[in-house]
């Protein structure tokens, strides 16, 4: 490996468009996955992700621009681009045909990897809690123990780059845990890990940078940290005394109704808790109880995808 | 087809023969987990139109002098059912994995253009050969078969089955479901491999259909692969060699360049 390729992102895309028909799936998209990062790639149905996934996958040819994976264009250098990354994808996908243990082998195989991965396929049957069901049949598995299987396949030959596409849709809180836990122990064994996700609470807590995909185009990139903070804002939530009604002024700031509590929206600089309050004083409001709550990822992906917040292009 | 603006993957020498192998057991355990489907039922589908035409065209004149009906009639049942399963082996499981959806393994690795062809052609030579010398060891007892020119018949079967598990990969590349390949098999597969001679002898057609016949791949592949037996045929041998070997050469080209290019693969 030359000096440049060592220092290359994990993942750099550059200019990445796809069309399907009439549709611009991506709009050029560029940004780079930087080595040992846990990542997380939000956006909402039809955002783009699985396009762009695809792509840097091997399984759709970009329309325009570049993909390498540890500096090996995935079209140029495809082989050892796509030995480097591991994909599991979204789809609940496996092959009846074989037995767990069968179709590690033969992914493996499909890589190149002899009977020198057997111990590592090993490793991964137990850790995943295969290990029962290793001589079983792919029919026979669970929809949670198939995604395990999955999860093994996109890993069996130790790619130091693996993408999750959703892997915890469908799953139960205990498997998902799991697969967290599993993903955290990856992560930290220097593995970089590429994470999308409907669960936010899973991005919030897993990934140290997220990028934001709507309508084939990032529109933001950030540390998960800088993300929260970017939104000068705070949720408050007041119940209110018996027929005591909410001031005029107040009402606009109003975003919600839950369990006979009203929540409302406000940014830290214009609206302060005190002077929200204060409002109440003087119009006379008896409060019946208070809740503050700080934005969540939820919070900010809502806001960023609801408004037409303007693509964003990082190296 | 969608114009690509990145170049197709380049078409390189087997550089992964791991990948190759696995990819060629693979398809070959995939066929051997439901051998009663994939061999035993198209053998017993051959002996039974073996034994119905045998008793029904028993007193018909041999096409060649001291070549029993029967006999002229076993060589084109087997180069049939070679044509059919090296055909429905690489058709079934290139569809079975695109509308099960686990094809994307097998996109994901790092396996290129030729391991893909290589192997699925394989599988299924290997598929044609079984029913192939079951069929011949059932009938040996009963029918006599003299192999007279080894060399043709044995190069008669790797082109006829090479092609035809080719465009087993074309079909099963272009179909988006299982109705596409049946359309495949019963629209193109079956009516060319019956029209093709191994009922009769195409001197015995008139005119018209003699001369269509020459224009039908498969006619050669039954021609040559009879030749194999007796040293007798409709058309000399270097014509079918020639036809079937071109007949390879084209289908292989069409099948590497949608490999290559990802078509209706990778889009």
């Amino acid at each position: 490996m030359n000096d440049s390729r060592a220092l290359s992102p994990a993942i750099e895309i550059s200019g990445l468009s796809k069309r399907y028909g009439t549709v611009e799936a991506l709009k050029g998209v560029s940004f780079a996955i930087q080595r040992g990062e846990f990542f997380g790639l939000l956006g909402p149905n039809g955002a783009g992700k699985s396009t762009l996934i695809n792509i840097v996958a091997g399984l759709v040819r970009q329309d325009q621009g570049r993909v390498a994976v540890l500096g090996y264009d995935t079209v140029k250098d495809w082989r050892r681009a796509r030995r480097a990354i591991g994909v599991v994808p979204q789809e609940l996908v496996f092959d009846p045909f074989f037995t767990v243990e069968q179709v590690l082998e033969i992914q493996a195989g499909y890589y190149g990897c002899g009977r020198e991965v057997r111990p590592w396929i090993e490793q991964l049957i137990e850790r995943l809690d295969l290990g029962g069901k290793r001589r079983a049949s792919m029919r026979a598995l669970s929809g949670g123990q198939k995604r395990r299987v999955m999860l093994a396949q996109a890993l069996v030959h130790r790619p130091p780059v693996v993408i999750l596409d959703e892997p915890t849709a469908g799953v139960d809180v205990e498997l998902r845990r799991s697969l967290w836990r599993f993903m955290r122990e990856l992560h930290d064994e220097g593995t970089t890990v590429v994470l999308t996700t409907h669960y936010l609470d899973e991005a919030q807590d897993l990934c140290s940078r997220i990028a934001i995909i709507d309508r084939g185009a990032v529109r933001v990139i950030e540390s998960t940290e800088q993300l929260l903070a970017r939104h000068p804002f705070r949720f408050l939530r007041l119940k209110l005394a018996d027929g005591a009604q909410l001031p005029d002024a107040l009402r606009p700031l109003v975003t919600g109704h839950k369990n006979g509590a009203l929540e409302l929206k406000l940014e830290r600089d214009r609206h302060p808790i005190g002077a929200v309050f204060a409002a109440l004083k003087s119009a006379g409001v008896d409060i019946e109880d208070v809740h503050t709550r700080e934005p969540d990822l939820e919070d900010i992906f809502v806001e960023l995808t609801a408004a037409r917040v303007p693509a964003v292009q990082q190296g | 087809m969608d114009m690509q603006a990145t170049p197709p993957i380049e078409l390189r020498r087997f550089s992964d023969r791991i990948g190759f192998v696995t990819l060629t057991r693979k398809e070959v355990r995939r066929f051997m987990a439901v051998l009663g489907q994939t061999v035993t039922a198209p053998v017993i589908t051959a002996l039974l139109y073996l034994l119905v035409f045998a008793q029904a065209m028993a007193g018909r004149a041999s096409a060649y002098p001291g070549v029993s009906y029967t006999e002229f009639l076993v060589p084109g049942l087997v180069m049939m059912a070679v044509i059919q399963n090296a055909f429905a082996n690489s058709a079934s499981s290139l569809i079975q994995s695109k509308v099960m959806g686990n094809l994307v393994f097998l996109m994901m690795a790092p396996l290129g253009p030729l391991e893909w062809f290589g192997a699925y052609v394989a599988a299924a030579l290997l598929r044609a050969a079984l029913v192939a010398a079951a069929m011949l060891a059932v009938v040996t007892p009963f029918v006599h078969l003299p192999v007279r020119a080894p060399l043709a018949l044995f190069a008669m079967f790797l082109l006829a089955g090479g092609s035809l598990a080719v465009l087993g990969i074309i079909a099963g590349i272009v179909s988006q479901k299982f109705d596409h390949i049946a359309a495949f098999t019963n629209f193109f597969i079956m009516p060319l491999s019956f029209l093709s001679g191994v009922f009769y002898s195409v001197h015995s057609l008139p005119p018209l259909w003699f001369h269509a016949s020459r224009f039908n791949p498969f006619f050669y592949m039954i021609d040559g692969f009879r030749y194999g037996f007796f040293g007798q045929s409709d058309v000399s041998i270097l014509a079918s060699l020639l036809w079937s070997a071109g007949f390879l050469v084209a289908v292989s080209a069409v099948c590497l360049w949608m490999l290559a290019s990802g078509y209706k693969l990778r889009r």
